[in-house]
């Protein structure tokens, strides 16, 4: 069996094979889709599907412009990399705010200091509706979440924006079907089939450059609910996100972000990791990290699933 | 640790196996899900806190693995429509997606969703009531669907006392049901006896069977053969998207027309004679490149654009072939199609059929028989309702380039789309 096998081909590695696969998506939106957009935040899920549409698409323009929606909560490092970013690449980066959409009424906070994470649907739908976009590219995977795990590659949403689980094409083979009706929506979701692993290993053979709020740093924190809590953080408008509360003691730390979002809603892990080639290492063995983690706090396991949740993980 | 006793085939190394499971909970298949993934490392800290404190909850003294995948259960409880879930895990050594479909009679569409993508299939089997209607069913659509190579896994030994008579006589009845279907003699099909709940057999041996001296179910999927490695497959490269920067202010790039999309099946290099399809256009392959990579020759899965040595008007939905590939448009096709729209098809209208990148309008011919995937008995029919199956024509308005699906799962696939609710309503395969 093994010697009938040499005559033929290698498969390609699993990179080699997921990279393709998201290529494929992405040139499957740009031939079926009339007007597209590309979702980037300035994360690192983001930032892989940058350079798979450089590779799908180049040495021709992207055929879609990248679209950030704006919580106004978010790490400066992120927002100035997010910038920096799509000028390199000479690509039209669309912004739109949350904080827009609070002047404007559509978005009401029911405290001040409630997050923004969810309230950024609200303004992603304001802005497909002002581009008359047809497909919102974006880098949720199937593994980050029970119920992302039937998630489609082309998820079909009403006018609404809404995803009806009752209501989502079989998807077979790979024949996408991203057709919609004026007013409707497709999700695309080039990176369905790839894990956090694989993200980091991806990273890490391109060399992509990162937010450096990736990798391990010295930050002022507290524990607030199990969680690691940064702090004081300044933000982009000059006022201070998560505000030190009374009775709270700082405590300075070395942390990482496995996940970039809402200043409000992302807590760090604890670690040393402070190159690619560490993280990865630290992804692979992230068991015994968590149980780390756990010796702080032994509630910190549950809140902190209940937290990747809530971490812009739509 | 068990993972250094696993053979590796050397060829497999850091490839991906995309694989399904079909059985009913009552088979232990979330039990078989949860033990692979908890076996070999992929369930972190916190998601083992969390099912081991739902465990203790219920009452269990020991952690419940079918809880992984509770997601799917609590939908049921809903009433929420049952739909294939994917999962993933890596040994280290190869990557796997799970494709896991629910088994029961009202999801054959599920099932065909599921194995459109898998190039094996585990059967489950109840140790204790061997092989059912359902078994049949199972196997029947992984057939149908084209899936080289059958995992037959004889779970809850455990609960058989290990006996290896029980096995032996299972696996004498499935083979004999095999090969009065056709099935045995064209697919590579394995026996594996296990208990998911108590780990034999999966990824570690442990000591309840010392009569099975095959393969553990880690060492079948980790030498399982990977998609298009086994047979030597014609050249397929449907244009998915036509590069023309000519707005650019490099000169050079002026004239670039590179023909995007993913090999679907053989290999090309530099200078290879290619033809373009359905105009029939002759060239050569000028370039092949990967991002910034020039390369001199490309295989199966890989994602590429292709430029010719002439100008040729290619577009979207065009396919390149080899020269004197034998494949030609047709404006006819055949094909066993599996209806998956609760609205039934209706013969009097006309339907979208999207073939590789390509779309054709396509109108209902005739329609053969149905197939009753239960006793695989073929049924006069003049109507196709969801889950049914059937062997029938469509013509088309525009030709479409086709191959057998016996012979080539990417260009003997289609589907059907309904342009009134732009559902995905069928899926086909090209007899």
């Amino acid at each position: 069996m093994t010697n009938k096998q040499t005559k033929h081909q290698q498969p390609l590695s699993h990179l080699d094979w997921l990279e393709s696969e998201a290529i494929y998506i992405l040139r499957e939106v740009a031939g079926q889709c009339s007007n597209p957009v590309l979702l980037f935040s300035g994360g690192k899920d983001s930032l892989c599907i940058l350079r798979l549409a450089e590779k799908a698409f180049r040495p021709g323009r992207f055929p879609f412009p990248l679209m950030h929606i704006d919580t106004g909560h978010n790490y400066q490092e992120v927002i100035d990399f997010r910038d920096q970013r799509a000028a390199e690449l000479g690509e039209r980066l669309i912004v739109r705010s949350v904080e827009d959409s609070m002047k404007r009424g559509t978005v009401v906070l029911k405290t001040p200091d409630e997050s923004r994470n969810k309230h950024q649907s609200v303004t992603l739908l304001e802005a497909i509706e002002e581009f008359g976009f047809d497909c919102c590219i974006g880098g949720a995977r199937r593994d980050e979440e029970k119920a992302r795990a039937k998630e489609r590659i082309m998820s079909f949403r009403d006018e609404f924006g809404q995803w009806d689980p009752k209501n989502q094409r079989p998807e077979l083979w790979n024949l996408y079907n991203a057709r919609s009706h004026k007013g409707e929506n497709i999700r695309a979701f080039p990176i369905s089939n790839w894990t956090e692993m694989d993200v980091w290993q991806y990273i890490e053979r391109e060399n992509l450059a990162l937010p450096s709020i990736y990798f391990a740093h010295q930050r002022d924190v507290v524990m607030r609910g199990g969680s690691i809590v940064p702090v004081n953080v300044p933000l982009v408008s000059g006022e201070v996100a998560n505000p030190l509360k009374a009775g709270e003691e700082i405590i300075n730390m070395q942390v990482r972000f496995r996940t970039v979002g809402d200043i409000s809603c992302t807590a760090p892990v604890i670690s040393d990791a402070d190159t690619v080639s560490k993280i990865v290492l630290e992804t692979a063995t992230s068991t015994i990290t968590e149980r780390g983690a756990t010796r702080l706090d032994d509630q910190t396991s549950d809140a902190s699933m209940e937290q990747r949740k809530k971490e812009g993980y739509f | 640790m068990s993972k250094a006793t696993v053979q590796h085939n050397d060829s497999n190394v850091d490839s991906l196996l995309r694989f399904m499971t079909c059985g009913s909970v009552d088979d232990g298949k979330s039990t078989l899900i949860g033990r692979l993934l908890f076996d070999t490392k992929t369930i972190l800290a916190d998601t083992l806190t969390q099912i081991s404190n739902t465990s203790k909850k219920r009452g269990m003294e020991a952690v419940d693995l079918s809880l992984l995948t509770d997601g799917l259960q609590a939908e049921r409880e809903q009433g929420i429509t049952i739909d294939v879930a994917y999962r993933y895990f890596s040994t280290g050594t190869r990557k796997y997606i799970i494709a896991d479909a629910p088994g029961h009679e009202q999801y054959t569409r599920n099932m065909v969703t599921a194995a459109s993508t898998a190039n094996l299939a585990i059967i489950l089997i109840d140790a204790r009531r061997g092989v059912l209607t359902q078994t049949r069913r199972h196997s029947y659509l992984a057939h149908l669907v084209g899936i080289q190579h059958i995992v037959v896994a004889v779970n809850k030994m455990d609960l058989v006392n290990y006996d290896q008579a029980t096995y032996d006589k299972i696996c004498a009845d499935y083979l004999a049901f095999a090969q009065e279907i056709g099935f045995a003699q064209a697919r590579d099909i394995k026996f594996i006896p296990l208990s998911a709940l108590a780990g034999d057999m999966l990824v570690d041996r442990l000591d309840n069977m010392p009569w099975y001296k095959g393969e553990t179910l880690l060492e079948i999927l980790e030498s399982a053969p990977a998609a298009h490695t086994e047979g030597d497959e014609e050249f397929r490269f449907p244009v998915q998207f036509v590069c023309r920067p000519h707005a650019s202010a490099d000169a050079d790039l002026h004239d670039f027309r590179g023909f995007m999309g993913r090999i679907e099946s053989g290999g090309i290099s530099v200078g290879d004679a290619v033809t373009v399809l359905p105009n029939g256009y002759q060239s050569k392959v000028k370039a092949i490149q990967l991002g910034d990579a020039q390369l001199q020759s490309a295989q199966t899965e890989q994602s590429i654009t292709l430029l010719l040595e002439d100008e040729i008007d290619t577009s979207r939905g065009d396919m390149i072939v080899k020269t004197g590939s034998a494949i030609q448009p047709v404006k006819q096709i055949e094909a066993f199609v599996c209806w998956l729209s609760e609205t039934p098809m209706s013969l009097a209208r006309t339907y979208v059929i999207r073939h590789t990148t390509r779309e054709s309008k396509a109108k209902v011919g005739t329609i053969s028989y149905k197939v009753d995937v239960n006793t695989l008995e073929e049924q006069a029919t003049t109507d196709l309702k969801m889950n049914d199956i059937a062997r029938m024509t469509f013509k088309l308005a525009q030709p479409l380039m086709v191959d057998s699906y016996a012979t080539n799962r990417a260009t003997g696939a289609f589907i059907v789309i309904d342009e009134s609710s732009n559902n995905t309503v069928g899926a086909g395969m090209i007899i």
